[in-house]
């Protein structure tokens, strides 16, 4: 009896020596700062809604995770390259990246803003009345593609590579108005004194997924059943409301 | 437009119409931008240059100054100053200044011609002060004055000394160019830029942009050959 105990503590030891060697070492890229989805707190730890979600999400794939901070610019090429196996920094899901990534099903879906200052009256929807008004934009968003495509010709469209810059030249007066993904903007643009929202947000968009390579159909597939389980077993709901008082749920 | 071109144009998605009109458009701005800040640098450095060179501490001494601070710092940090620091000073905006400044093209004109402005002038005041002393002394025999002399001896002479590394001013001139796309200027990079973040194709949007810069580069080099063959005639031999 006695040998039997031992072997099977063995061949369970060796199963799970297995098992370890099997378990995924995953490396997940954000741009930061990009407040409340990721960002660094006063300790400079890493923070925010995606990054819990990301801890969530690894938690229940049993993943080991490492997180890779990755400026924006280089996010696609640098997970082509190979520096990291995953990103979930708040990219929507456009076609044309999605015929250089794979995405998940969409995690989040967040409005497009528009901020200005309180002397600005006009309706954003009146093309007539936007002529010639100067419109800030982050290079390469879906609120660039989508101003670009209703009002490229009637506004002129100023784009940028942080929001911080963009917030700077509104503050400046060298833009009448920005479109901004809807956090990010009350961020930034209503904490300061003299701005508020001047219109409706606007639903733009697929909402926002994981990326991952095109060869890794299998981890796709192990994202998309731990994001479900996490929006089903109510962890998910838990994280969101820690960071938002609206629905980002998709 | 030739058959090949046309099918070309149709198969891929990056290079449409529309993606070539944006980088026409980037040249124009690129090139206008350099070629204006160039001429005013140039036109404000030949008295600066001269002024450098007079032994008067009082005259030489803020134009020494003026060039160490420019020589002395990047460029981007200039335009960032130049463009953000500007727009931070209360009341601009109700000034006439601000008609100006709003846009970003002036701002950076600003800062590219003071950048330039400042290197040319220490390019020419190094070929002033190599001048042979014979030929001063040449020129003082037959009576020209301290005017006549300078237009006449010591600029021509030293425009022969200073071409040279003024070519490469130009040419670096034309690749620092390349930030005016961080202040919203859709310059070539800027075009760029906007067309890699629309189709997430570095390499497609970037080496034709490189290849757009070394066309520039290569009428720059072009061009100053013909002004060194020109302006160096005496040096080379009888029989070339």
């Amino acid at each position: 009896m006695k040998k039997l105990i031992v072997a099977a503590s063995c061949a369970l030891a060796l199963a799970a020596g297995v098992a370890q060697a099997e378990e995924r070492n995953l490396r997940i890229a954000f741009d930061v700062p990009y407040e409340p989805f990721e960002y660094k707190d006063e300790n400079g730890e890493l923070s925010g809604f995606e990054v819990e979600l990301a801890e969530a999400m690894c938690e229940e794939m049993s993943a080991n995770c490492e997180f890779v901070i990755q400026a924006w610019d280089g996010m696609i090429p640098g997970l082509l390259a190979r520096k990291f196996d995953l990103i979930m920094s708040s990219m929507s899901i456009t076609p044309e990246r999605a015929e250089r990534v794979l995405f998940s099903e969409p995690y989040y879906n967040t409005p497009g803003g528009w901020f200005g200052p309180e002397s600005f009256n006009t309706d954003v929807t009146d093309m007539d009345a936007m002529k010639g008004k100067t419109v800030g934009v982050q290079r390469g968003t879906t609120m660039d593609t989508y101003v670009t495509e209703e009002m490229g010709g009637i506004v002129t469209i100023k784009r940028y590579t942080t929001a911080d810059d963009m917030v700077l030249d509104l503050e400046g007066q060298r833009l009448d108005v920005v479109f901004v993904d809807y956090p990010v903007g009350e961020q930034t643009v209503l904490n300061k004194e003299g701005f508020k929202e001047v219109a409706e947000p606007v639903k733009l968009g697929e909402g926002v997924g994981v990326a991952m390579r095109k060869r890794d159909a299998d981890l796709a597939e192990d994202v998309n059943a731990a994001l479900s389980t996490l929006k089903e077993d109510g962890t998910y709901d838990t994280i969101m409301d820690k960071y938002f008082a609206y629905d980002i749920k998709m | 437009m030739p058959d090949f071109i046309a099918e070309w144009l149709d198969k891929n998605d990056v290079f449409t119409a529309m993606t070539l009109m944006e980088y026409w458009g980037g040249m124009v701005t690129t090139v206008q931008l350099v070629f204006l800040s160039l001429v005013i640098g140039l036109v404000v450095a030949v008295p600066l240059a001269i002024l450098r060179t007079v032994k008067n501490p009082f005259i030489s001494g803020p134009v020494w100054f003026y060039t160490y601070i420019f020589r002395g710092t990047p460029l981007l940090i200039q335009l960032y100053i130049i463009y953000y620091g500007l727009a931070q000073i209360e009341g601009i905006q109700e000034t006439f200044w601000w008609l100006i400044f709003r846009e970003p093209f002036y701002p950076a004109l600003l800062a590219f011609t003071l950048n330039t402005a400042a290197y040319t002038t220490e390019i020419i005041r190094g070929a002033i002060v190599s001048t042979p002393n014979g030929e001063i002394e040449a020129a003082k025999a037959y009576g020209m004055n301290w005017f006549m002399r300078m237009r006449r001896i010591v600029l021509p002479s030293a425009a022969r000394r200073g071409v040279q590394a003024y070519s490469n001013e130009v040419i670096f001139m034309l690749h620092a160019s390349a930030i005016a796309s961080v202040v919203t200027i859709v310059d070539l990079t800027g075009a760029a830029r906007n067309i890699y973040s629309r189709f997430y194709a570095p390499f497609d949007a970037f080496i034709f942009v490189a290849l757009l810069y070394m066309l520039l580069t290569f009428a720059l080099v072009f061009a100053f050959r013909k002004l060194e063959n020109h302006l160096l005639k005496h040096q080379r031999p009888l029989n070339s």
